[in-house]
């Protein structure tokens, strides 16, 4: 069983079943570790990606399920060579401790800008609301989406 | 110190010590080294640390890992610091058995206290060959050289540079620990926010975890753990998992189970199907967790004096007492614990996120019954583990798999998010009893202090096997016997002892053998219900006393670090003195030196109530902390601000629930934590001390931070919380009642 879809802009086909969830396609298939496991039950964040625009879960979203949808992940928003405003601003803020979290922070803030491209600090909170850090790194990470959402530039 | 430790528990509970004790014996005293500083006293050749290239790059070894603290990083700063050597030209390696020294555990916030002095000292020594033989190569004294960067400069223009010298520097040798290092006026890298290295590939999904590690011809491990402890593997229908699609074996090993599948989400399908069909005799009833407390209580104890000083009563004096109780805790890790194992040619190779590889080497050994030559494990970063969680148990699963997989493997293995939750070592369940005296004058003449609590680490031990399936096999090990970890530093006990300066005082350690639920290191170990208990009741005798909060800690403490972070703090969040909270909102203090010979961190809190829902919540904190000479100031801050919002989740929110059965926490939903809503808006204060010695601060905030917060309900309500967490349900019983 083959199952194509398409990923940071290009095609993909990958010898897995449709109900396999994307995180494991991603990750084992695609070799992209951005989206990462944190709990396989859409409770804590750490597998976002953008489907559409739209984050979503990536551990209980199938593959079969994404049609001619586009996904989107922490490695289609920028590289080392070339950051996203809001990769520069995690780095610029040293906003992670462990970082296993950041990911699903960055995707879902990257959701959040285009939605409201100056948001408030309270809706920079509720929009990362359903992403868990453990490391005690909150008032960093709310600070960097505050930074890059002034930035210039593609956010 | 308590004297009915014998020496060698102490050195067996430090795992990596051991070394240095079990090596003294053959010695005879003319032979006895002198001790060298930190880590540098077990590990004592120059080389071990330090080695510089004909490229003039040097390769620093820690044995000190990356927890995501930033602590490789500030490593870096102060070997360069040392080396003169740009960061860019050194290369580091981090727990490898193979290639590092072997440091222990990267635990109880040392990094910078035992592994900063040895590279400090060892840097310095390196230096100093270079610069001796430059001195003898230009023909100069080596008094007039200066380095920069790695080029050794005389006055008359002559210059060698460290790649030059590398091949003819002989580093082979042992530390004299005499080198004198820099006095920090002199310091360029050390004390400056230098970026740690580890962020850009965290921000980019480049390969920053053993999570990533993707290596050729890898297979997918998962396990099937019992239903409750000790349960024992009845029955298991293997050719109908065997059957499913993509499962290469099913590993058994008496109560053991396991599977390797090719891919990921095959091996987590198959492991469901098997958990579900396994059969499994009842394991062992867990206490009921309505009573947990009294039953505590109940077990018998070890009872120690850890402090104690005698003096006369007054007259009139006023007697308060109150109990503090505090529940399991989980490490709750984002990421859950993984490692990768390869079997080839009778040698293991285990990558691992595991505090100690050494004493984790110890115990694979004995598991796998393998000579320690050939078990070699790798550190590569996990998910933030704050303590003993999975991670060193999952080395051994992934280990077990690969020995039973096709080749050897490797194996790749995540457990699952009820893996950690429900058999991670939780940090213990402790009572706190005090009892104080306040004397006509309002001062504290008397003060009696009792904890109870298992012990806090059950690390990888050499005295027995701590790693989880060790205890399933077909032939089981036993763990090592639960040791009490001796004062200063203590474990339940940690931070029993108040700073404050009472004329009269016992402190008792109440150390419980029996382990109804596994426990084992969880950041600040008992220090965190200690310091909410102490600086609870503190608040308690100051209310009491008519006194203000502040004032009343400072006019019991003479130290004058800790007065200082006090007094910073109180000016930091505009303390007013005799301010009184009400209508839901309050304020408190906690403060804290970590251990007692650590970080100092005072914290205060606002707090809010809602006495309808319970809910509490906690807007803004600030904190101030001294640690002594500051390495890397933004990651101090970093680490003090964690550790404030990460109490501010313990102390509001998390309790392990379990029934006879087993442990019923087993996701976030059964398990929450802080969300990014609630979390507090912290300032940090530092006070940089450069003639100190840096001081560990990884957990000093998160004690002052719950008693903060607790002493902020009370001046918000009128009511005590002395139960963590302050959950809703309990804050309305409390509010209610």
């Amino acid at each position: 069983m083959a199952v194509s879809f398409k990923v940071n802009g290009a095609m993909h086909s990958v010898p897995a079943e449709p109900d396999t969830p994307l995180l494991y396609v991603l990750r084992n298939d695609l070799a992209l570790n951005g989206a990462k496991f944190g709990c396989g039950l859409a409770q804590c964040g750490a597998c976002t990606v953008l489907v559409d625009g739209k984050p979503v879960r990536s551990c209980v979203t199938e593959i079969g399920s994404l049609g001619q949808s586009e996904v989107t992940t922490i490695e289609g928003l920028g590289t080392g060579a070339e950051l996203h405003p809001l990769q520069q601003a995690f780095i610029d803020d040293q906003a992670a401790q462990c970082g296993y979290c950041i990911n699903g922070m960055i995707m879902s803030a990257k959701a959040l800008l285009d939605r409201i491209s100056h948001p408030t600090e309270t809706q920079v909170r509720e929009g990362l609301s359903g992403n868990l850090c453990r490391c005690g790194t909150h008032g960093r990470i709310i600070r960097a989406v505050l930074k890059a959402s002034q930035a210039n530039g593609r956010i | 110190m308590n004297a009915n430790i014998s020496r060698r528990e102490f050195a067996a509970g430090l795992g990596g010590i051991v070394v240095a004790f079990t090596l003294a014996p053959k010695l005879s005293l003319s032979q006895q080294p002198a001790a060298l500083p930190g880590s540098l006293n077990a590990n004592r050749m120059l080389d071990a640390w330090i080695r510089i290239a004909a490229d003039g790059s040097a390769t620093v070894c820690t044995g000190k890992v990356e927890l995501g603290q930033g602590a490789v990083t500030a490593l870096a700063q102060i070997a360069a610091e040392e080396l003169d050597l740009p960061l860019a030209r050194l290369h580091m390696i981090s727990g490898d058995t193979e290639q590092t020294p072997n440091e222990g555990f990267t635990s109880g916030s040392q990094s910078m206290e035992n592994g900063g002095v040895a590279l400090r000292l060892a840097g310095a020594e390196v230096r100093a060959i270079l610069v001796d033989l430059a001195a003898k190569r230009l023909g100069v004294e080596a008094a007039g050289l200066k380095v920069v960067d790695g080029v050794i400069r005389a006055a008359d223009g002559g210059q060698v540079t460290y790649g030059e010298l590398a091949r003819d520097a002989d580093l082979h040798r042992e530390a004299t620990g005499k080198a004198k290092p820099k006095s920090p006026s002199a310091h360029t890298i050390v004390g400056k926010s230098i970026a740690r290295f580890d962020i850009p590939a965290k921000v980019t999904g480049g390969a920053a975890y053993v999570q990533d590690l993707r290596l050729p011809g890898m297979l997918h491990g998962r396990v099937v753990r019992p239903p409750s402890y000790g349960a024992k593997l009845e029955a298991i229908d293997e050719a109908k998992i065997k059957a499913m699609p993509g499962v290469v074996a099913v590993v058994r090993d008496g109560n053991f189970l396991g599977l390797i599948a090719e891919r990921e989400e095959q091996a987590i399908r198959a492991s469901e199907s098997l958990r579900q069909t396994a059969k499994w005799a009842a394991g062992r009833p867990l206490p009921d967790q309505a009573s947990l407390y009294d039953h505590l209580l109940s077990l018998s104890d070890d009872p120690h004096v850890i402090s104690e000083k005698q003096a006369a009563l007054p007259d009139g004096a006023k007697v308060i007492e109150a109990t503090y109780h505090k529940p399991y805790m989980c490490h709750a890790s984002i990421g859950p614990s993984c490692a990768v194992a390869q079997f080839t040619e009778g040698k293991m190779t285990v990558w691992t996120h595991s505090q100690g590889v050494f004493p984790l080497r110890g115990n694979l050994v004995k598991a796998l019954k393998l000579p320690a030559e050939k078990v070699h494990c790798i550190h590569t970063e996990g998910s933030g583990c704050y303590g003993h969680n999975g991670a060193d148990d999952v080395a051994l699963d992934a280990a077990l798999l690969a020995r039973g997989a096709p080749g050897g493997g490797p194996v790749r293995l995540q457990w699952m998010r009820g893996d950690e939750f429900g058999w991670e070592p939780f940090g213990p369940a402790m009572v706190m009893k005090a009892k104080a005296a306040l004397g006509p004058d309002g001062r504290i003449v008397d003060w009696n202090y009792d904890v109870w609590s298992n012990t806090h680490s059950t690390r990888p031990d050499p005295r027995g096997n701590n790693l989880l399936a060790s205890w399933y096999l077909a032939e089981p090990q036993q763990p090592a016997p639960p040791a009490a970890l001796p004062q200063p530093a203590g474990g339940g006990d940690r931070n029993a002892v108040p700073l404050y300066d009472f004329p009269r005082q016992r402190v008792v350690n109440h150390f419980i053998k029996e382990m109804p639920l596994r426990v084992s290191a969880l950041r600040t170990l008992g220090a965190y219900a200690n310091v909410f208990a102490i600086e609870s009741f503190l608040d308690e005798l100051a209310l009491a006393a008519n006194a203000d909060p502040v004032e009343f800690r400072l006019a019991h403490l003479k130290d004058p670090r800790a007065r200082a972070v006090i007094e910073a703090v109180a000016r930091k969040a505009n303390w007013r003195p005799g301010e009184k909270g009400g209508y839901g909102k309050g304020r408190g203090i906690g403060f804290a030196k970590y251990k007692t010979l650590a970080t100092y961190v005072a914290v205060i809190a606002d707090v809010e109530v809602d006495s309808a829902t319970g809910k509490v919540s906690v807007p803004r904190a600030w904190a101030a902390a001294d640690s002594g000479l500051i390495i890397n100031p933004d990651g101090l801050a970093n680490q003090i601000e964690g550790g404030v919002i990460q109490s501010t989740s313990w102390t509001l929110h998390e309790e392990v629930k379990f029934d006879r059965n087993g442990i019923k926490s087993r996701d976030w939903l059964s398990y929450p934590i802080l969300t990014m809503p609630e979390a507090p808006k912290v300032e940090v204060e530092l006070i940089n001390r450069p003639d100190e010695r840096p001081l560990g601060a990884g957990e000093a905030s998160q004690g002052p931070a719950a008693a903060a917060i607790a002493n902020a309900f009370a001046d918000a309500t009128g009511k005590r919380m002395r139960e963590l967490p302050l959950t809703a349900e309990k804050v309305k019983a409390v509010i209610q009642g």
